[in-house]
């Protein structure tokens, strides 16, 4: 029996949630006596270091037809995979392309979609496994009968550590034959440089407290000292002060990271739900009854324009000291 | 054109979650729902797309009759006609395969959905619905232009955007920039007169096979009083964020 877990990679180089999902799915196999099947699609040239994180063997498809990301092509690679190793169980990541392939694969395959899941299986027969709903605000056990099931594991949930097992790299012959009509890549506008949010470990966050967009600079300060991505509230999204790409919350990304600071943020019940899964919570606020105080590990009453300059001083002197 | 806007029927989003019969039921009493938030962005695109291209928007929601409140409003906002699928909507693979059978020979140029409903988070029924009506499919859609049946969309990525070049039909799971929020549409009195008269039609759930069952529900574990630190005192946090939460 084989578990095939999507590898995926990013300009060369594979994703923090790429060795998470992978830990995950080799932890999975354990459960199940099965191996552990990783596939790169055009991914690096260090596919070996897959080994370290439990992949057992990694199959490799270079084409040029799977240069640029493509849902639909993408999907079919993996079922094939899938399909010649005999592998039931898949595992993908839940980022944003992992989102737009894991539906697609499931569908073909007659298999069971599980998604934003956050444990390792409670039982393998009949597979039972616990994954987020109500927007973080609440867990939910799943349970399916199918023997052919689709896993998204929540980036940050689970963890990975680093192994000294190896793998055995095996290339894999595949040629697109999909007949759904397909979409053309124009362009790809990313964020260089710049800590995804939903991977990150160490989120500095900011809302309206924060008075204008002018006042950023400390909460970038902030993120550059920890080494952090940074975040915004609803409404500072919204007229536009930040991206909408930095909204966490209900309806923005959920994140997890193992930090995450609230600088001028209530707290309402909509942006908690995007974030209450951090690990440690950290809320400066000028607001005392702030309803975010009772969802946090760690408080600071105090305004932002004094807190902040302080405490970038204090990180800068902590990173200098170790 | 002719389109076809899926709507989810949700709880509120400032709804605090509870459960009842030993964790295994969602407890509405005391719930506000409305349409899924995502799904509002797709209706706003789909009256865009009205005014500019001239269009005919059919919404639909697989849903027993409460979600109907949802769909009238849908109407009420400017779409021309409603479908309930008369069935309760527990699994993404059944709700899915419930639209595609209705939805298989109507020839819709363009299906808009929201990304995920803000309920069960699955963000499963755009892409499954896509292999069933054999579509491409863009997931967290953030931009639309159509000229002709050529479309120009922007899809999110992880930490930044990508563009795309399609040609309809399509399937899009639409979010926040597919329209901006302050351009949502919100009912009108006079839409509300005329959204009475509009079909709302219910039709009844095809053999549809089901995946996946919920067992019981957990609420997240309750955080412990907060530490609080003197602002003059930040040291104090950077030791206890190296030495107690061990995240520096």
């Amino acid at each position: 029996m084989k578990v095939l877990v999507y590898a995926e990679s990013w300009n060369g180089s594979f994703k923090k949630s790429t060795f998470e999902a992978i830990h995950y799915a080799a932890e999975v196999a354990k459960l199940m006596n099965a191996e552990t099947v990783a596939l790169s699609i055009s991914g690096t040239e260090d596919h070996a270091q897959l080994g370290q994180y439990g992949a057992q063997i990694i199959k490799t498809i270079e084409n040029a037809a799977l240069e640029t990301f493509d849902n639909q092509t993408y999907a079919e690679a993996i079922i094939a995979v899938a399909d010649e190793m005999g592998a039931d169980t898949i595992i993908i990541s839940n980022t944003n392309n992992g989102k737009a392939i894991a539906p697609l694969v499931a569908a073909k395959r007659k298999a069971a979609l599980i998604s934003n899941v956050i444990e390792l299986p409670e039982s393998i027969s009949p597979f039972t496994i616990k994954r987020k709903t109500f927007s973080s605000k609440a867990i939910a056990k799943y349970q399916t009968h199918s023997d052919k099931k689709v896993i998204t594991i929540t980036a940050n949930a689970f963890g990975y550590a680093e192994g000294d097992s190896s793998a055995s790299v095996e290339s894999f012959d595949f040629t697109p034959q999909e007949t759904t009509p397909s979409l053309t890549s124009l362009s790809v506008d990313s964020a260089t440089g710049k800590i995804g949010l939903t991977e990150a470990d160490l989120v500095v966050s900011a809302g309206r407290g924060l008075k204008g967009p002018e006042n950023w600079g400390m909460v970038e300060e902030l993120a550059d000292a920890l080494g952090a991505a940074t975040a915004c509230s609803k409404p500072v999204s919204d007229i536009g002060w930040r991206p909408h790409s930095e909204h966490v919350g209900q309806t923005g990304i959920a994140i997890n990271p193992q930090l995450y600071i609230a600088v001028g943020i209530s707290g309402a019940i909509q942006h908690l739900a995007g974030v209450n899964a951090s690990k440690n919570i950290v809320v400066i606020n000028t607001d005392p009854d702030a309803p975010f105080f009772k969802a946090a590990d760690y408080g600071i009453v105090g305004d932002a324009f004094e807190v902040l300059p302080k405490l970038i001083s204090a990180i800068k002197s902590h990173k200098a000291s170790i | 054109m002719n389109l076809l806007v899926c709507i989810s029927h949700v709880p509120d989003t400032t709804s605090k979650i509870a459960f009842t019969d030993d964790h295994t039921e969602f407890d509405a009493s005391g719930i506000t729902f409305v349409m899924n938030p995502y799904d509002e962005f797709g209706l706003t695109k789909a009256m865009h797309l009205k005014e500019s291209n001239g269009a005919r928007i059919t919404v639909i929601n697989v849903g027993l009759s409460a979600t109907e409140s949802t769909l009238r409003k849908a109407l009420a906002i400017g779409a021309d006609e409603a479908i309930r699928i008369n069935a309760e909507p527990t699994d993404a693979a059944y709700v899915a395969e419930l639209i595609a059978d209705y939805a298989r020979d109507k020839n819709f140029d363009l299906i808009i959905t929201g990304r995920e409903s803000i309920d069960y988070n699955g963000g499963a029924v755009p892409g499954i619905l896509s292999v069933h009506l054999n579509l491409p499919f863009v997931n967290a859609c953030i931009g639309l232009d159509l000229n002709g049946d050529q479309a120009t969309l922007v899809r999110e990525i992880d930490g930044g955007k990508e563009t795309l070049q399609g040609k309809l039909p399509l399937l899009i799971a639409g979010q926040k920039g597919l329209v901006e929020e302050k351009d949502l549409r919100i009912p009108a009195m006079r839409g509300i007169m005329m959204a009475r008269k509009k079909p709302l039609t219910v039709i009844e759930p095809s053999e549809a096979t089901k995946q996946t069952m919920v067992l019981n529900y957990d609420l997240p574990k309750e955080k412990e009083a907060c530490t609080l630190i003197d602002p003059d005192q930040v040291d104090q946090l950077v030791e206890l964020l190296h030495r107690e939460a061990k995240v520096i």
